[in-house]
């Protein structure tokens, strides 16, 4: 019991970063515009189709595909924003609903079209398989690699939003819109840019998430509702709020399916109610 | 007009009035009998879809409470009236109250919560309790029969007369009578003062109540029917097609009955109904073997509409006859 509790405290942690690294992005537009993105995992599942295809399709090496499901998410989610999204952003909660929902499910259709239902098979390379132990214990090495990427994610997202003129201008821009823009700031182009790099990241999220979670194109709405709950219960617009929601929601999904298996995701889902009724902003959010 | 029709009294009745469009529609929906003795099942379906649709308008479309877990209400209507038909008997009738009483209590019980949060948290909350009820039916295997679905429903004669026949003849009918009941119940809510007062709150729910009504009392009440009537459609669902299965608690249904009343038409009454018709009769047609390529069209379809017919189908029809009138 206590054996496997540092196990499901390790796993539970590795699928936290993923998801942190999946839903970060939404939370910081989400903040800013108060847009409703449901495609959000349409583009983090494009990352992870996009590698496949390099890997499999040309042989590339699993580290060379990462930097282009990175840029082909961030590029594509800028076409749909400039083209789309933006006539929406004064529009109802509603009209963003449907709109995105109908991007997830073209993607979804598309994706089922180009690659068909099945898995994805990949083969990650031999220094990412297998598991080290320490301390009497034994780590898989991708998730020791996926924490450590996460990790590095997050500082440097921190110290961007920190210490940067543009991080500035974002955190202007979450805080209080209108203000900024009073202030002349571009909000709209600073918002194109957080919101091709937080689809970027989703892709690379997507990409990375193939060896734990596999890739078909039902992920555009399976994770859609993780990093949904992540962003709701995190609270818009806060990176560190994400952070510890990510890691609860990713310790809470696999210890309930590892402890109580004819549960599901029930437990999940009433913590997320829960903490919901309790914070409607959310852990960390002030709105 | 005077001013003196002006009165919120005389607009009431003024909308209340019963047009011959609205009329020849109904009148209309008997013709699957002579026109398509063949698809009597599917108009069925349909039936069951327009109900459905209508009880997330009244919330979504006029109180403009957004939803993407309605199914659960839907969910709860069917696997109540499937069990009453299972364990006690197979009167439809009571399966029916039953299952309109059960989801009315839940959802009485959910708009407590539901009428404190607006905006994301709202979707949330809407998603995860649809979520949440899935996952219970699911694990709850003994009651349910979780992934297998509901077996061995069995359905006696409405008043011991109409038997449910292989054709969909009686299903129709009984769907058909059911959905025009609750449609007028719907009609008179909407042409009341109550009704009206739930357009302020879609409007602006922070100045209703500064004109002494009672946003979240209202909210409340209004979910509750909804619940009732998605209840009385789920019921309909189990007992046309005597199984239940996981799906109707699903967010494919929350989310396909959203599709359904944008593309209708949402905050009209018959734009639930209209777009049922639409959206069944094209998946009939179209989605055949490849359900991939359904989604496709779906997904277009509603960037489309949300982008150019923001008011749906009727929306649309409605914009055309007034120019048509003025020019």
């Amino acid at each position: 019991m206590i054996g496997s509790l540092f196990g499901v405290l390790f796993d539970g942690f590795a699928y936290g970063m993923l998801l942190f690294l999946l839903s970060v992005g939404l939370s910081v537009t989400l903040g800013m515009m108060n847009f409703v993105n449901l495609a959000h995992c349409a583009f983090a599942m494009l990352g992870g189709y996009v590698a496949v295809t390099l890997m499999n399709g040309f042989g590339w090496p699993f580290f060379a595909t990462l930097p282009f499901a990175f840029l082909a998410a961030a590029l594509s989610s800028v076409v749909f924003e400039r083209v789309l999204y933006r006539r929406l952003y004064r529009a109802s909660d509603l009209d963003q609903v449907l709109l995105t929902i109908g991007i997830a499910f073209v993607s979804v259709a598309v994706a089922a079209y180009i690659y068909g239902t099945v898995q994805q098979p990949v083969q990650m390379p031999p220094y990412l398989r297998g598991s080290i132990s320490m301390f009497g214990h034994s780590f898989g090495v991708y998730r020791l690699f996926l924490i450590g990427i996460a990790l590095l994610i997050t500082l440097l997202l921190v110290a961007a939003l920190e210490y940067t003129r543009f991080g500035a201008k974002v955190r202007a821009a979450v805080d209080n819109q209108r203000m900024a823009r009073g202030l002349g700031i571009n909000v709209d182009g600073v918002f194109a840019l957080t919101f091709a790099l937080g689809s970027g990241l989703a892709g690379l999220g997507g990409a990375l998430a193939i060896d734990i979670v596999g890739l078909d194109p039902a992920f555009a709405f399976t994770y859609l509702i993780y990093v949904l709950i992540v962003v709701s219960v995190g609270g818009l617009g806060s990176i560190g709020g994400s952070f510890v929601a990510a890691t609860l929601i990713g310790i809470s999904d696999v210890a309930g399916k590892y402890y109580v298996p004819q549960l599901g995701a029930f437990l999940m889902y009433l913590v997320m109610i829960v903490l919901l009724m309790w914070r409607p902003a959310g852990l960390f959010g002030r709105r | 007009m005077s001013v003196a029709a002006l009165t919120p009294q005389t607009y009431l009745n003024d909308q209340a009035r019963w047009t011959p469009v609205e009329i020849a529609f109904w009148a209309a929906t008997l013709l699957p009998y002579w026109l398509f003795p063949d698809y009597l099942s599917l108009a069925s379906q349909i039936a069951i879809t327009a109900l459905f649709a209508l009880s997330l308008d009244l919330i979504l479309g006029y109180a403009g409470i957004v939803s993407l877990g309605h199914a659960a209400f839907f969910g709860l209507g069917a696997y109540t009236a499937g069990l009453v038909s299972k364990h006690i008997w197979g009167e439809p009738i009571t399966g029916l109250i039953a299952g309109a009483l059960v989801a009315g209590i839940v959802g009485y019980a959910a708009s407590f919560i539901i009428a404190r949060f607006r905006h994301l948290a709202l979707i949330m909350i809407t998603l995860g309790m649809g979520l949440l009820l899935t996952e219970l039916a699911n694990s709850m295997h003994w009651l349910t029969g979780g992934n297998d679905g509901l077996q061995g429903v069995k359905m006696w004669p409405i008043f011991n007369t109409f038997r449910f026949d292989l054709f969909g003849r009686t299903a129709y009918g009984y769907s058909l009578i059911v959905l025009f009941l609750v449609f007028l119940v719907a009609r008179r809510i909407i042409n009341s003062p109550f009704g009206l007062s739930l357009r302020g709150i879609r409007e602006n729910a922070l100045r209703m109540p500064a004109l002494g009504a009672p946003s979240r009392a209202h909210i409340r009440t209004i979910y509750t029917i909804s619940a009732v009537m998605a209840g009385i459609a789920g019921a309909l669902l189990a007992q046309t097609t005597e199984t239940v299965s996981l799906e109707v608690l699903g967010f494919q249904r929350s989310a396909d009955v959203l599709v359904i009343l944008i593309l209708g038409g949402a905050g009209r009454l018959y734009g639930g109904l209209v777009g049922a018709i639409v959206f069944m009769v094209a998946r009939d047609q179209f989605s055949g073997n490849t359900p991939q390529f359904w989604y496709f069209w779906i997904g277009t379809l509603l960037i489309l509409v949300v982008m150019f017919l923001p008011n749906g189908i009727l929306g649309g029809l409605a914009k055309l006859t007034s120019r048509w009138r003025r020019a």
